[in-house]
C-alpha cells in the first residue's frame, strides 16, 4: 500500500513539473481561485491545485468533465432572510450559464421547495429550464417530503428511482449515487437512510473496480456535524463502510446552508451553500433556522459549487463560489507562460 | 406586654384566615396551577415546542401554534394525532379524551420532541 501511495505522489509531482506552470504562475492561479475552496483528491491523496491550472489542460482529454451542485433553493420561502428566493436561484443559474465551460449536468441536493407545493415545484422547473445544462439530477430534502411522504417529488423528479427516490448513474467513468436520507425520520433522530436503501447501496457498489471514482450525494450531511440540530445521518456509517475500498470518494450534501468540508482517508465530504438563505454556524444561534444578514451581504453567503473531474488523476476539484464576490471576479491568467 | 402580643397574634390569625378564605374562593388557582382546564397552548419557535412537556386534564384541547419562520409538524409517535404541515402562524388542535402520556415530534425536524401528559 505504501508503494502504491508513493507512486501516486511521484505521479502528481511529475505532473506539476511537466505542464509549464512555474511556481509564480502556480501562485497566481491559486490567488485567482482564492475566493473559493480548492482541493483535489488524487487516488486518495489530498493535494492542493489551482483550479485555473486545471482549466488550462488541453480540451482534448475527452473524459474530463464538470458538473455543478446547487442546493436548498426553498422555492416558496418568503420571510425576511430572503423575500425572493426565486430571484436568487435565477442568479445562481445565470452564474452557471456564464461559466466558460458548460457543465455536463447539475445536481440539486434537495429542499427544492419550501412546502412541497405544486406551484413551488412549477416555479423551480421554470427557472431551471433556462440553465445551460439540460440534465439535472435531484435528491429530495425534508421540505420536499411534505405532501404524502414525497409523492409530489417522486412524480416530478423520481423517474427511474427506487424507494423514496434513490438511484445511481455513471458519467465518463465516475459512478454517482443519489441517496435519500429524509424519509421516515424517527423522533429524536437525525437523517436516516434505512435498511432497504442500504441493502440496495451495497448491491449497487458490488463488483465495481476500486479505482472507480465514487460520488455520493444526499440532502442531509452523511457525516455528523452537529447532532443537536439534526445535522448528520444516523445510519451513514454503514453506507460509508461500503465505499471504504474505493480510491476516490466524494460526498456532496446540502441542508445546512453553509460550506463545511472534511477529508477522512479517501473520502472527501463537502456541503454546499444554499441559493435561498444562509443558516448559522453550529451552536452560534438559538436554532438552525434562516439567518438574516444585511441585504447587501446576502449574495455573498449564497452560492453554487463547481466540480471539475480530471480523468488523468481521477480526481475531483470542488470549487464553491458565492453568487456575488467580495473582490472583483478574476479572469483566467496566462496559460502556462509562467511568471511575469 | 403579654396582652399586646396576644392581641397581635389574634389579629394576625384572623388576617391569615381571611386571606385563606379569599384564596379558596378564587377560581383562578387550581390544584396543578393550570389556567382554565379546557385549553392549553404549545408555542413552536426556534425549533422548540414550548413547553416541551405540557400537563392537561382529561378532555382538554391542546393547540399548537407555529411562531417559527420555518414550517413544522406535530405528530404523535404512537399514531394518535397528526397535524398537517404548519407554516408560520398556522395552528393545530387536538382534544385529549383519554388519560395517558403522548410523546410527539416534528416529522420535518425529528430532533424536535415534546410530550403531552393527560391526567
Amino acid at each position: 500500500m505504501a508503494d502504491k501511495n508513493k507512486d501516486l505522489i511521484d505521479q502528481t509531482l511529475q505532473d506539476l513539473n511537466n505542464d509549464g506552470v512555474d511556481r509564480r504562475g502556480f501562485l497566481k492561479c491559486m490567488a485567482w481561485a482564492g475566493t473559493g475552496l480548492v482541493w483535489t483528491m488524487s487516488g486518495g491523496i489530498p493535494s492542493s491545485r489551482a483550479f485555473a491550472k486545471t482549466a488550462h489542460r488541453s480540451g482534448g482529454k475527452g473524459s474530463d468533465f464538470t458538473f455543478v451542485q446547487i442546493s436548498d433553493s426553498h422555492i416558496g420561502f418568503n420571510k425576511p432572510a430572503n423575500p425572493d428566493v426565486t430571484a436568487t436561484l435565477q442568479t445562481a443559474i445565470n452564474k452557471i450559464n456564464a461559466m466558460p465551460h458548460k457543465p455536463d449536468f447539475i445536481i440539486h441536493t434537495g429542499d427544492l421547495s419550501q412546502l412541497s407545493k405544486p406551484s413551488e415545484f412549477d416555479t423551480l422547473d421554470q427557472v431551471l429550464k433556462g440553465a445551460s445544462a439540460k440534465q439535472i439530477y435531484f435528491v429530495p430534502g425534508e421540505h420536499d417530503m411534505l405532501s404524502d411522504n414525497g409523492e409530489q417529488f417522486l412524480q416530478r423528479y423520481g423517474k427511474g428511482t427506487k424507494g423514496s427516490g434513490w438511484y445511481s448513474f455513471d458519467q465518463k467513468g465516475v459512478h454517482f449515487v443519489g441517496l435519500v436520507n429524509v424519509a421516515n425520520l424517527k423522533a429524536g433522530g437525525m437523517g436516516s437512510l434505512g435498511h432497504e436503501q442500504l441493502e440496495w447501496l451495497e448491491d449497487d457498489l458490488k463488483g465495481r473496480s476500486a479505482s472507480t471514482p465514487i460520488v455520493l450525494f444526499a440532502h442531509i450531511p452523511l457525516w455528523t456535524i452537529y447532532p443537536d440540530w439534526g445535522w448528520g445521518t444516523d445510519d451513514s456509517e454503514q453506507a460509508l463502510s461500503y465505499v471504504k475500498r474505493f480510491g476516490s470518494v466524494t460526498v456532496l450534501n446540502g441542508h445546512i446552508h453553509q460550506i463545511m468540508q472534511k477529508v477522512e482517508g479517501k473520502v472527501s465530504f463537502h456541503t454546499a451553500m444554499s441559493t435561498a438563505f444562509p443558516q448559522p454556524a453550529p451552536g452560534t444561534a438559538p436554532s438552525a433556522g434562516p439567518m438574516k444578514v444585511p441585504a447587501d451581504q446576502l449574495q455573498k453567503v449564497l452560492g453554487i459549487t463547481d466540480v471539475n473531474y480530471l480523468v488523468s488523476g481521477r480526481s475531483l476539484a470542488v470549487v464553491d463560489s458565492p453568487l456575488a464576490n467580495s473582490e472583483s471576479s478574476a479572469s483566467g491568467n496566462g496559460s502556462g507562460s509562467g511568471g511575469r | 406586654m403579654k396582652r399586646n402580643s396576644f392581641w397581635v397574634a389574634s389579629l394576625t390569625a384572623s388576617v391569615i384566615i381571611a386571606i385563606v378564605l379569599l384564596v379558596a374562593g378564587s377560581s383562578t388557582v387550581t390544584a396543578n396551577d393550570q389556567p382554565s382546564a379546557a385549553n392549553a397552548e404549545v408555542k413552536i419557535d426556534n425549533f422548540v415546542f414550548g413547553p416541551q412537556t405540557i400537563t392537561v386534564p382529561v378532555g382538554a384541547t391542546v393547540t399548537w401554534t407555529n411562531k417559527d419562520d420555518i414550517p413544522h409538524t406535530s405528530v404523535s409517535t404512537e399514531g394518535v394525532f397528526k397535524s398537517k404541515v404548519l407554516d408560520t402562524d398556522e395552528k393545530f388542535s387536538y382534544k385529549f379524551e383519554k388519560a395517558g402520556t403522548y410523546p410527539y415530534y416534528c416529522t420535518i425536524h425529528p430532533k424536535m420532541t415534546g410530550k403531552v401528559v393527560v391526567q
